[in-house]
């Protein structure tokens, strides 16, 4: 594979003990650096629908069933918060 | 609303058929009593106030918070949340066995998955977590009371621990996001104490309330050190404070369960983290926050937040400055806004109005509304 141009490369900057920790995951792999990796799973995670911009949007806030719900106002008015 | 810290609130507590099952298995497992901070920390972890712990740390994430105020993932998390050996056969528990975490009373609360068991050195993490390893610091005396082995794992809670106090202010963070939301406030400012509320401090909340549509008074009730003022006190003084002061539609006082640390610029860290998984926007940190004695810088807890990116953070720290009544300037201010001279000040330590209660002197009106004082003089009384 031709090597990439080098102005279509950009710098994306992660703390250092997560990109140890990447180090380590990837040994006996078949990826060859941190980098390759990293490009690797971003490029999976950008290939899926774009998640919900808001907590309340998203399937884990989701999870409070309209009864849950029901359930909390009514006793955050049972303590007099509502 | 403001994403939990990983962006999932974390709910460890089992229900239905699962409970069940998790319930009827606890008599077979080995068992292990919390003392009072770990079942702090496990109603925090199951309730998802510790979000994005899904139990007590393993020895990959302990020693990543313990040398870099990260867990293994790499996301800020600067306090260990740790469970201790209580016996012998604890240390020989091995990753994929079942542990029942009981009260003092043996009730089953929850059910550990070990990940396993790991040996730590106090001073050690004394010195990186408290800055520390003196023995005069109560962190210190609590790394010295407890097991240097301790267990990882996740948990899953099958019952709540029982209270007697506080009962009408034990909100869980997915209530106090539901309140928020429900009162319809975009921005919530945090406030930790566990303390009585001061004049001072009382200054630094109107001002986080200036620009912020909610205030969350959020007082620690987990264990402290024997000569803070006890939690009953000072909650009474902050019903009274609330009804007297403040408008009562901006304003919700709950109880935070958590043990103090006295961990100073980290325990801000952790404070500020876990009032984000309650659904709060932005966090109060004063002078010397969660400190004890001369262990801290009295601006420690602000230059920490330093280390870190802010979206690292996610939960807008709002930094204050010494604060106090000014005789000259006539009103409330802080270093950084009155230009007179300590004369002019009027401030009394923690000790100077524990030595005027127990003369039955009050103090100034300047320093304590008269509602407050009058109860701290009757508790000391």
């Amino acid at each position: 594979m031709a090597p990439r141009d080098p102005s279509e490369m950009v710098t994306l900057k992660i703390p250092r003990p997560l990109y140890e920790r990447l180090g380590q995951l990837i040994e006996g792999t078949g990826f060859r650096s941190v980098t390759e990796f990293a490009t690797y799973v971003l490029r999976d995670l950008a290939s899926h629908p774009a998640p919900p911009r808001r907590a309340e949007e998203a399937p884990e806030a989701g999870r409070m069933t309209d009864a849950e719900l029901a359930a909390a106002r009514q006793r955050l008015r049972e303590l007099g918060y509502l | 609303m403001i994403h939990p810290h990983g962006g999932r609130l974390v709910n460890r507590m089992v229900s239905g058929e699962q409970r069940e099952q998790l319930a009827k298995r606890c008599g077979e497992l080995p068992k292990l009593a919390l003392n009072q901070r770990e079942l702090a920390d496990l109603e925090m972890i199951a309730a998802g106030a510790m979000s994005p712990l899904e139990g007590f740390l393993t020895e990959s994430d302990y020693r990543s918070v313990v040398n870099s105020m990260r867990l293994a993932s790499g996301r800020v998390w600067s306090i260990p949340v740790v469970l201790s050996a209580k016996s012998d056969d604890h240390k020989q528990l091995k990753s994929g066995d079942e542990l029942a975490l009981v009260d003092e009373a043996g009730r089953a609360l929850a059910v550990m998955e070990v990940d396993g068991c790991y040996e730590v050195d106090h001073d050690y993490e004394a010195q990186m977590v408290l800055r520390t390893s003196d023995d005069g610091h109560p962190g210190v005396q609590y790394l010295r009371s407890i097991s240097p082995v301790y267990i990882g794992g996740t948990v899953n809670m099958i019952r709540r621990p029982e209270h007697k106090d506080f009962v009408r202010h034990r909100l869980e963070p997915k209530e106090t996001r539901v309140l928020f939301s429900t009162k319809g406030w975009n921005r919530v400012a945090a406030f930790q104490t566990r303390n009585p509320i001061h004049r001072a401090h009382e200054y630094l909340q109107k001002c986080a309330l200036e620009v912020t549509d909610g205030l969350l008074i959020h007082p620690l009730v987990g264990e402290t050190k024997s000569d803070d003022i006890p939690a009953d006190v000072r909650m009474r003084c902050y019903e009274e404070l609330i009804s007297k002061y403040y408008p009562s539609d901006r304003v919700v006082l709950s109880v935070f369960p958590a043990a103090m640390r006295y961990a100073g610029p980290r325990e801000a860290i952790f404070h500020a983290l876990v009032r984000k998984n309650y659904g709060c926007t932005h966090f109060i940190v004063g002078r010397d926050h969660a400190g004890v004695g001369d262990y801290y810088g009295t601006y420690d807890a602000h230059a920490i937040f330093g280390e870190f990116e802010p979206q690292e953070i996610d939960i807008t720290p709002l930094f204050f400055d010494h604060a106090f009544f000014c005789r000259m300037c006539g009103n409330m201010a802080t270093t950084k806004t009155c230009p007179h001279g300590k004369e002019e000040h009027v401030f009394l330590s923690g000790t100077k109005v524990r030595e005027m209660l127990g003369r039955g002197e009050l103090p100034p009106a300047e320093f304590t509304r008269p509602e407050v004082a009058k109860l701290l003089a009757e508790a000391a009384g």
